[in-house]
């Protein structure tokens, strides 16, 4: 079994080229000197990242509107969800490894539900549930409660429902391999609860909580289905995406991916950093 | 102190709460009942099984959902074959930075968007696409060949995008075989063939049960890449929940539809812990 | 005036639901004392430091501390620091911000913090590890940073949980020694706890063994060795050879045990019961060729040489004796006539009253 044969070998070399032969098309052609992402080679340009749109009629990512309307609706979305998450994956963290209650494993149980339920359910369930209660608060107040509709703040709470499941659980996995003599320790060496929490409890779980930001905010950024189901008129990132592939893009698309693959990729090394800090 | 301690409790409980209560009991409790609501006139529901019904007498909603669900359960499978050798190798032959290196290349693709490698597939497909220029440049091909908008296109999409959710639980469960344990399996006289169905798939069984959960979870439950490389063709059961309820506006018939979704996904689920008595905690925790 | 106890415990008593861990505690300890608290693990001498410390509370009595009660004092504000058995030196932290960690919490500022964090340090033998990181450290050098960062904020009382647990042999060994040195340089007051009886009796001014949440006894090393007052300090504190039999008479001081078997023992104690305990220590046993070199001890026997256990200093020897059900534990003679003595080997054995414990049953 320790030597491998040629035929496996072959194999996994296929499997990586496969692996790869996607992204590195996509790569490749943001580059390509035509106004169709597909073959054949038409020289190099920048100008599907940079171009103004008088060379081949269409402009670069960068001069686009609707693009960076696109990233801009993405980071709105992203940034109070990863925030979010590490925050309320913090406090959950805590009542799953420090506190003791009654119906404690069903809460456990709850909270790695929203990973087993398709994602275009969640987002259904949280439209249908979000418009009844807004259709009944409005009513009520005799105001728009705008919020509650499709739109950016919906997806904010859409994609929440599930990211958190993912970030309490690293957060709480970091937490539980905490010694907790170590906050006896501090308190007996006269530091406040406060001044515990700050300097003994937090910094340990700093790369935890770093990384638990960062996945949150790939998985948002990344998140389609159940975004699709409650966007209103502002597109986040990967919806504008889809509409252009089902219409047909220009390479402009390839160099929105280019960039979607660097920060992923910029992203990834620093979580390798901060787990490789880890103690 | 006591009743401090009690406040301290709720409060550190509250987004717990909030967060399941109101973004997924209240919401699945919500189209549970709209799933039972029938529009009699406009603007007027009654209670009744008719969205149910309506699924059962009308021919392209249960062949998509069977169709969804048997093409998951052929993904999957395809999936967990081309997964293993990879998984073993990754786990047993590979060392040190070798193995990192393998697992971490593993990885990088998948922390991109699903809609980038679809694209990339789509590109790659397509009548004016790479594979097709290049078997017109061999002469392998006399005019563009159209390789998007089949089943065997969604196939390949769908388990392109599951490999990753196969290989890290079977790398892990394979990890922890011992090697004295296969060396024992061959010094009794075992065949290469024997060792690995008597030793190691039953060893790897608990990564296997949980990267096909997974997978097909994820595939069930995919949208883009049936939609994008199927086409017309595509016909998975998501597209009919997003028709339903974003095209056509027909809400209770949309949940319908994701309560039959929902109910797919958990019976496959639950039916894959039966099997192996394995609780969801410890197989979620293994991806 | 000056309290002139550094710690007093008083009628302590700790229950968790019916079972009391810490049953009705009472002891002192006087400046600058080394006092070690004994006992097997579970005897509740951790929960009793823990309430030394304020991590627990007691559910009666009184802890005192230079004669002020620390009931209702939280952990933080208590003049005591504890070396915990883990050490739980904070990782994230270097060596020197360990040390400087409880000045810091006192509002010290930085600078002065650090430096006497630096002069303790060196103190403690680290001088110039201050940038050091914790992780970094062997066994030995960790166990001085914890102490060291106790030792800096010049508390009452450290309370040591057995730090020396997680050490290897030779360490351990090693530690024992430095540790009583530096309670000496720095003329604290040590409460150490441990379940190992030898860290007690190399290191203490005085010990307490403590058995089901109870003090059985609080004496020096030689005391506690010398002159047990309880079955359970006699076999607990050091090696010795013990025998259940019955009391038949007691005169003059001397009380006779007359073991199942029928042979009669010598002793000193009194047995208020029938039945009774009787022990005695490896090393009081004389070994002799023949009779005559027992000269006129009173409890004489001959037996068989079963066992040589040997173990440089602390090797013994088992000897089959007839009228013992068990082998009886003697010191192996590594001088005289009887060094290099064999298995098989008929000897003769024999012990003073003195040297024999007697207790009720």
């Amino acid at each position: 079994m320790n030597r491998p044969s040629l035929l496996w070998k072959l194999y996994i070399a296929a499997f990586y080229v496969f692996l790869f032969a996607p992204l590195l098309v996509v790569a490749i052609f943001a580059f390509n000197a035509s106004p169709f992402p597909s073959p054949p080679w038409r020289g190099f340009t920048l100008e599907w990242f940079t171009g103004t749109g008088a060379v081949f009629g269409k402009p670069g990512v960068l001069m686009d509107p609707i693009w960076l309307t696109s990233i801009g609706n993405s980071l709105k979305v992203a940034v109070p969800v990863a925030l979010l998450a590490v925050l309320i994956g913090t406090v959950n963290a805590w009542v799953l490894e420090r506190a003791e209650f009654r119906g404690k494993t069903l809460l456990a149980m709850m909270m790695l539900w929203p990973l087993v339920i398709p994602g275009v359910v969640l987002g259904i369930s949280i439209l249908a549930f979000f418009s009844r209660v807004a259709n009944g608060l409005e009513e009520w107040l005799q105001r728009d409660l705008d919020f509650l509709r499709p739109g950016l703040s919906l997806v904010v709470l859409g994609q929440l429902s599930f990211i958190l499941t993912i970030s309490t659980l690293i957060i709480a996995a970091r937490l539980r391999k905490f010694d907790r003599s170590l906050e006896e320790a501090a308190l007996d060496l006269g530091a406040s609860r406060a001044r515990v929490l700050r300097t003994v409890t937090l910094p340990f779980l700093k790369p935890a909580l770093i990384g638990a930001g960062l996945v949150a905010l790939l998985m948002s950024f990344e998140n389609f289905n159940t975004t699709l189901m409650l966007v209103g008129s502002d597109a986040p990132l990967p919806i504008t995406m889809y509409g252009q592939m089902r219409e047909g893009a220009t390479p402009a698309i390839n160099a929105v991916s280019l960039f979607l693959m660097l920060a992923v990729g910029g992203i990834a090394s620093l979580f390798a950093l901060t787990s490789k800090a880890e103690v | 102190m006591k009743s401090a301690q009690r406040l301290t409790l709720y409060l550190l409980l509250a987004p717990a709460i909030l967060w399941l209560g109101l973004l997924i009991v209240l919401p699945h409790v919500e189209i549970l009942i709209l799933s039972f609501s029938e529009r009699v006139a406009p603007r007027v529901y009654a209670y009744g099984a008719g969205n149910y019904l309506e699924f059962f007498t009308e021919p392209l909603y249960w062949r998509t959902f069977a169709r969804t669900a048997i093409m998951s359960i052929f993904v999957t499978a395809i999936t967990l074959v081309l997964a293993f050798p990879i998984a073993l190798y990754i786990a047993r032959v590979a060392q040190g930075r070798t193995k990192a290196m393998l697992l971490l290349l593993c990885l990088l693709p998948f922390w991109v968007s699903e809609l980038v490698r679809t694209l990339g597939w789509m590109m790659l497909l397509r009548e004016t696409g790479v594979v097709s220029y290049l078997l017109r440049a061999m002469g392998l091909a006399d005019q563009p060949v159209e390789l998007l908008y089949n089943d065997g296109a969604v196939i390949l999409g769908l388990v392109y995008g599951g490999l990753l959710f196969m290989i890290v639980p079977l790398a892990n469960a394979l990890e922890s075989l011992e090697p004295s344990v296969v060396e024992a399996g061959f010094d009794l006289g075992g065949s290469r063939w024997t060792v690995l169905r008597r030793i190691v798939i039953p060893h790897a069984m608990p990564g296997i049960v949980a990267g096909s959960i997974i997978v097909f979870m994820l595939t069930v439950g995919n949208f883009a890449t049936p939609v994008l490389l199927g086409g017309k063709n595509g016909l998975w059961f998501t597209e009919q929940i997003y028709a339903q309820f974003i095209t056509r506006f027909n809400w209770p018939q949309g949940a319908a539809f994701g309560m039959l979704l929902l109910l797919l996904s958990s019976i496959i689920v639950w039916a894959g812990l039966r099997l192996t008595r394995q609780s969801l905690g410890t197989t979620l925790r293994q991806a | 005036m000056a309290p002139s106890t550094d710690l007093d415990i008083v009628n302590v008593t700790k229950r968790f639901g019916s079972h009391a861990a810490v049953d009705d505690v009472t002891f002192s300890v006087a400046p600058g004392e080394f006092f070690s608290i004994l006992g097997p693990s579970g005897c509740g001498k951790t929960t009793l430091m823990r309430m030394i410390a304020g991590f627990e509370h007691p559910s009666s009595g009184d802890i005192r501390i230079r004669g002020k009660s620390m009931i209702g004092v939280p952990a933080n504000r208590r003049p005591v620091n504890m070396v915990f058995q883990s050490l739980a030196l904070f990782p994230m932290m270097s060596v020197g911000e360990n040390v400087a960690y409880g000045l810091t919490c006192r509002g010290v500022n930085r600078a002065d913090a650090e430096e006497r964090a630096n002069r303790v340090l060196e103190r403690v033998g680290l001088k110039g590890f201050g940038e050091r990181r914790v992780t970094a450290l062997s066994g030995g050098q960790r166990q001085r940073v914890a102490i060291a960062r106790c030792l800096v904020l010049e508390p009452t009382l450290v309370l040591l949980d057995e730090p020396l647990g997680a050490l290897d042999l030779k360490l351990r060994e090693h530690m024992k020694i430095e540790l009583k040195q530096l309670q000496g340089t720095f003329n604290t007051t040590f409460a150490y706890i441990t379940h190992d009886q030898s860290e007690a009796l190399v290191m203490s001014d005085r010990i307490a063994v403590m058995n089901q949440g109870r003090f059985e006894q609080v004496g020096s090393p030689r005391e506690l060795y010398h002159n047990p007052t309880t079955p359970f300090v006699a076999s607990f504190v050091g090696e010795t050879n013990r025998w259940q039999g019955e009391t038949v008479g007691e005169t003059a001081g001397t009380t006779s045990v007359r073991l199942p078997s029928g042979a009669v023992l010598q002793g000193r104690g009194t047995a208020s019961q029938p039945t009774a305990l009787a022990f005695v220590r490896p090393e009081a046993i004389a070994l002799a060729q023949g009779e005559v070199g027992l000269g006129g001890l009173p409890n004489r026997f001959e037996g068989r040489v079963s066992a040589v256990l040997f173990d440089g200093a602390n090797s013994s020897l088992l000897i089959t004796t007839p009228g013992f059900e068990e082998p009886i534990r003697a010191v192996l003679p590594q001088a005289g006539p009887l060094a290099g003595i064999e298995v098989g080997a008929p000897v003769h054995l024999g012990w003073a009253a003195d040297a024999m414990k007697v207790f009720a049953a």
